[in-house]
Order: C-alpha cells, then sequence, then structure tokens
C-alpha cells in the first residue's frame, strides 16, 4: 500500500494528484464530501498531517472547499472542474511528447502512431 | 515541547551522547533513526526521565526532566517484559491505575482495531499480538509526550502494518508529539513528520521529510545512504 508513493517526491503532492485523478474519473463527484483527514491517512497510510496539507493544497486551487464545521466537499463549480480535466489532458500529453521527442521521434510519426493505435484499440475494443 | 540542551551522557568512560542539542516541537510524529549503539535509546530514557544526563539539560513542556516527568510522558521500552499471569483487559486496569491520565474508553477501541482479545492471558499472546498490546497501553495515555523504542522490531510485516495504521488513527496530532526509534525506515517513510538520525552519540541531521523531498528529491532511505556514507 505505500508503495503507491515515490519516496523522493512530497507526498502531499502525489496524494494531490491522485485525488485529482480521482475528481477526473468521476469516483469523487462535485459536492461530494472527502473522508476526513485521518480516514485517508488510514487508507493509503500516510500522516494525517500531510493529508491536511494535500487537503489545503486543493482548497487553494479551488477544487474543494472547506465548510466549517462540516468537512471538506469537492466543488460543484463546473468551469473550475472543466480547467482541471483539461489542465490534466495537457500534462499527460506533455509527458508522453516529451518521452518521444526524447528518443527522437518526429511530430508526424508521433502524431500518426496515435491515430493508428487510437483506432485500432477502437477496433478491438468494438 | 521537548528541548536537549548540551546534553552528554557517559556510561564509565563510554560517551552514548556528545553534546547533544535537540528541539522538537509538538503534533508531530517523529522517527529518531540510527545503527545500533548510536545513541538512540539512550536519548529516549533520558527525555522519560529513567536515566539522568552527565551533562546538559533536558526539558519536556518547559519542565526539567526528572523521575516525575512520567506524568506527561508515555514511554514504550523495547523490550518485551509483561506481566505473564494478567489477561489483556487486567493489564490495561493496571495501566489505568497507574496513570490518572489514562483513557480506558480510548484504550478499548484501539483494542478492538488492533483486534485483541480482552480475556486472553498474555503469556498466551503471540509475540506480534504482545507488539500490538504494548501500542495499546502507550497509545491510550493523555499525555503531551509520547515514547516509542523500536515498536516495529522483530514483528512479521503484517503487525508492523497494523502498528503503523494504530499511529496514523490514534495519535492526536493536534497535541502530541510521537518520537519513535526504528530500523524499520521503508514501514514509517510516509508516516513521519521529521526524522532525526544520530550517529555515535551525535546528531547529524535534522529534517522536516516532506521538506527534504521537496528540496533534494531524496526519501529517508537514501537521505540515510548519504549521510552514513
Amino acid at each position: 500500500m505505500s508503495d503507491i508513493f515515490q519516496s523522493s517526491q512530497p507526498i502531499y503532492q502525489q496524494l494531490a494528484e491522485r485525488m485529482k485523478r480521482q475528481i477526473i474519473r468521476g469516483e469523487l463527484s462535485p459536492g461530494d464530501k472527502l473522508p476526513s483527514v485521518r480516514e485517508t491517512g488510514l487508507e493509503v497510510n500516510v500522516n494525517p498531517n500531510t493529508v491536511q496539507r494535500t487537503y489545503r493544497e486543493l482548497e487553494s486551487m479551488e477544487i474543494v472547499e472547506t465548510k466549517r464545521g462540516q468537512g471538506t466537499f469537492v466543488t460543484e463549480n463546473q468551469s473550475t472542474l472543466d480547467s482541471l480535466r483539461e489542465e490534466m489532458k495537457t500534462k499527460a500529453i506533455t509527458e508522453f511528447v516529451q518521452g518521444m521527442q526524447e528518443m527522437g521521434y518526429l511530430d508526424e510519426e508521433i502524431q500518426s502512431g496515435l491515430t493508428k493505435y487510437l483506432k485500432e484499440k477502437g477496433e478491438t475494443n468494438a | 515541547m521537548i528541548t536537549l540542551t548540551d546534553v552528554t551522557k557517559k556510561y564509565g568512560s563510554k560517551k552514548a551522547l556528545d553534546h547533544v542539542n535537540l528541539e522538537l516541537t509538538p503534533g508531530k510524529l517523529i522517527g529518531l533513526v540510527g545503527e545500533n549503539g548510536s545513541g538512540k535509546s539512550t536519548t529516549l530514557k533520558l527525555i522519560a526521565g529513567l536515566n539522568y544526563p552527565t551533562k546538559g539539560e533536558i526539558k519536556v513542556d518547559g519542565n526539567k526532566v526528572n523521575r516525575k516527568i512520567a506524568k506527561s510522558v508515555s514511554y514504550l521500552s523495547e523490550l518485551d517484559e509483561y506481566y505473564r499471569f494478567f489477561t489483556v483487559k487486567q493489564s490495561i486496569a493496571f495501566y489505568a491505575s497507574q496513570f490518572a491520565d489514562f483513557n480506558e474508553e480510548k484504550a478499548y477501541e484501539i483494542l478492538r482495531f488492533m483486534k485483541l482479545n480482552p480475556n486472553d492471558k498474555l503469556k498466551h499472546l503471540s509475540k506480534g499480538n504482545r507488539g500490538r498490546l504494548k501500542i495499546v497501553l502507550s497509545l491510550s495515555r493523555n499525555v503531551p509526550v509520547i515514547l516509542m523504542d523500536e515498536p516495529l522490531s522483530g514483528l512479521d510485516p503484517m503487525v508492523r502494518d497494523s502498528i503503523v495504521k494504530g499511529l496514523i488513527s490514534f495519535i492526536d496530532l493536534e497535541k502530541q508529539l510521537v518520537l519513535i526509534t526504528t530500523h524499520e525506515i521503508r514501514e514509517v517513510e510516509n508516516v513521519l513528520d521529521e526524522v532525526v538520525a544520530i550517529k555515535d552519540g551525535s546528531i547529524i541531521g535534522h529534517h522536516n521529510v516532506e521538506q527534504l523531498r521537496e528540496e533534494k528529491h531524496t526519501g529517508i532511505v537514501d537521505w540515510m545512504t548519504e549521510i552514513y556514507g
């Protein structure tokens, strides 16, 4: 369970990434209450202080909001969620393209390769 | 808050601690790491008031440490000592009779979490369950400082995991400071707020763990490899 995080990067950031993905995948819906800091800590074997920092980080990005005395909730602001979705997509594409370029692939090769891959994958899934 | 000011501890002519300065603040889970014989257990015993420094001063919450510090410090020994004829329930009652701040309700809550049977005799418990019981007893005290000497040592992975989860669940990080010594770094890598490294009686490093990751892109294990070289 502790293997879900790399020990060389701040855990609070990795946990924030993980929760953003959960929101994008719809495992956490707009308006959902997040588990308590301790519950999340227990689930991923992380210090509650670190989880608290993750929640604060997500709060500063306005992805979640804390309601006094009630807990922390996923935002219901659709434009914030849309831009989160867009941001995560750009990030994944950037990493993929950088990796390809480092190996020396040209833009056209990347593009045609991706189109071919998606087409074949679409056929096998159909 | 724990402060050690220029603390030296000698056993005969051997220096166990050598001019140690250390300041630990509340609300944190702190790991004290180092090789066998580096001074980890000595440090804990001095903070617990079970032994006295040869030179220097130790304070807990502003009070100079003496034997009476036991009222604000919970100390878990690395030794596997227990009253063999007691049941789990009797051990809890015994602790409650010894410490005014002992919270029996919390003890039973942790007991259930650890899946221990209150009516089992201690002499019939496995080593792992004795390790779990020690955690129950030391975390049930409502004190500002909890010291644990090698709570994970010699226990199987399942037991170590349940103890780490017990720490996450039952430490009051609003108020308490928990200092643990361990060799099982990987197990506690993600739950420590700070790490203090000790070598031959001297502190050779003290870091906030997340800061270590953020600034040096290294975890505790790699950091230790680097400083112990």
